[in-house]
């Protein structure tokens, strides 16, 4: 069982490899695409080597859930209506929402998740010591 | 155009690994280009050479029904330089092969040396591209049968690898024949 520190270090270790950036970027707060560069194909890399080193299994839509945002209740002149903000808390309890909440553009959309979210986000699928 | 960058499969480990050869040959045109008077093998084409070793490796072992594009270099290294007359031997090995793409990981070795070595991300082009051709059908048959990979492979359960009875391999539009 690892521990959250252990987590971190995996996770590290796997955006490391798959974004060409140095350890020490890797900090909890950093967000995945404005400071360590993320692309939209980035996202399957990172899927893959979360699913290998944790040895678990990712849906596709489950850490990124893409369909909301071509579903019409969702999302309204670019922006994600109370029913998408709502649908997006209940799909990414991981992910701290607050601050995209204020003025939730759909194209701030991609630099919200950060490190600390991607490591919350596999505590939440493996069984984590204290 | 022809845009073979490898020569032939050595071995073809179906799902698993395969290893290739590039003879590199003053015969390239392109290298009278890259550079005048100084002959060098592109790394970016050494690149495509491993791409096309793993990328049939990969179509092979999901029977030719995905579109499968290199969709991105994880990590790519080169220790020296290939001239013409040197042999590079590319060997892939899969590291994961899913629904939506597959790694690999990949070395070239000359004379015996590591000469380069890099990681390959290969994406499955989704519903999206459903009917769209990548390829003609029956080009990457050939390409199999040209770089004899049926001669050398071997398929999961260990018995000579065979080519597709049924439909050819094309991506997966496929209503046989026409183009």
């Amino acid at each position: 069982m690892p521990t959250k520190d252990e987590v971190f270090e995996k996770v590290q270790e796997a955006l490391v490899e798959a974004l060409g950036v140095d350890d020490d970027e890797v900090t909890p707060d950093a967000t995945l695409v404005g400071d360590l560069g993320a692309e939209s194909i980035d996202f399957l890399d990172i899927v893959f080597r979360l699913e290998k080193a944790f040895d678990i299994k990712i849906p596709r839509g489950e850490l990124f859930p893409e369909d909301v945002w071509t579903n019409a209740e969702y999302v309204q002149d670019g922006k994600v209506t109370e029913a998408g903000l709502e649908e997006l808390r209940r799909r990414m309890p991981f992910a701290n929402l607050d601050e995209f909440a204020k003025n939730p553009v759909v194209q701030e959309f991609g630099n919200l998740l950060t490190v600390a979210d991607m490591c919350r986000f596999v505590e939440g699928k493996v069984e984590v010591a204290d | 155009m022809r845009w073979y960058w490898i020569d032939r499969f050595l071995e073809f480990e179906s799902g698993k690994r395969a290893k290739s050869v590039k003879n590199i040959t003053l015969a390239e045109d392109h290298l009278h280009d890259h550079f005048p008077g100084y002959p060098l093998m592109p790394n970016s084409l050494v690149i495509e050479g491993i791409a096309q070793t793993g990328g049939l490796l990969v179509c092979e072992s999901t029977g030719f029904t995905e579109k499968v594009v290199l969709a991105k270099l994880s990590k790519a290294r080169f220790y020296s330089d290939a001239c013409p007359g040197d042999s590079l031997i590319y060997t892939v090995v899969v590291d994961d092969i899913r629904k939506d793409g597959a790694m690999v990981t990949a070395t070239s070795h000359k004379n015996g040396e590591l000469h380069a070595e890099m990681n390959i991300f290969f994406a499955h082009l989704d519903d999206a591209y459903r009917d769209k051709h990548l390829f003609e059908p029956g080009d990457l048959l050939k390409m199999m049968r040209v770089l004899r990979a049926y001669e050398v492979g071997v398929g999961p359960d260990g018995a000579p690898l065979r080519e597709p009875q049924e439909n050819p391999p094309v991506a997966p539009t496929n209503s046989g024949g026409q183009s």
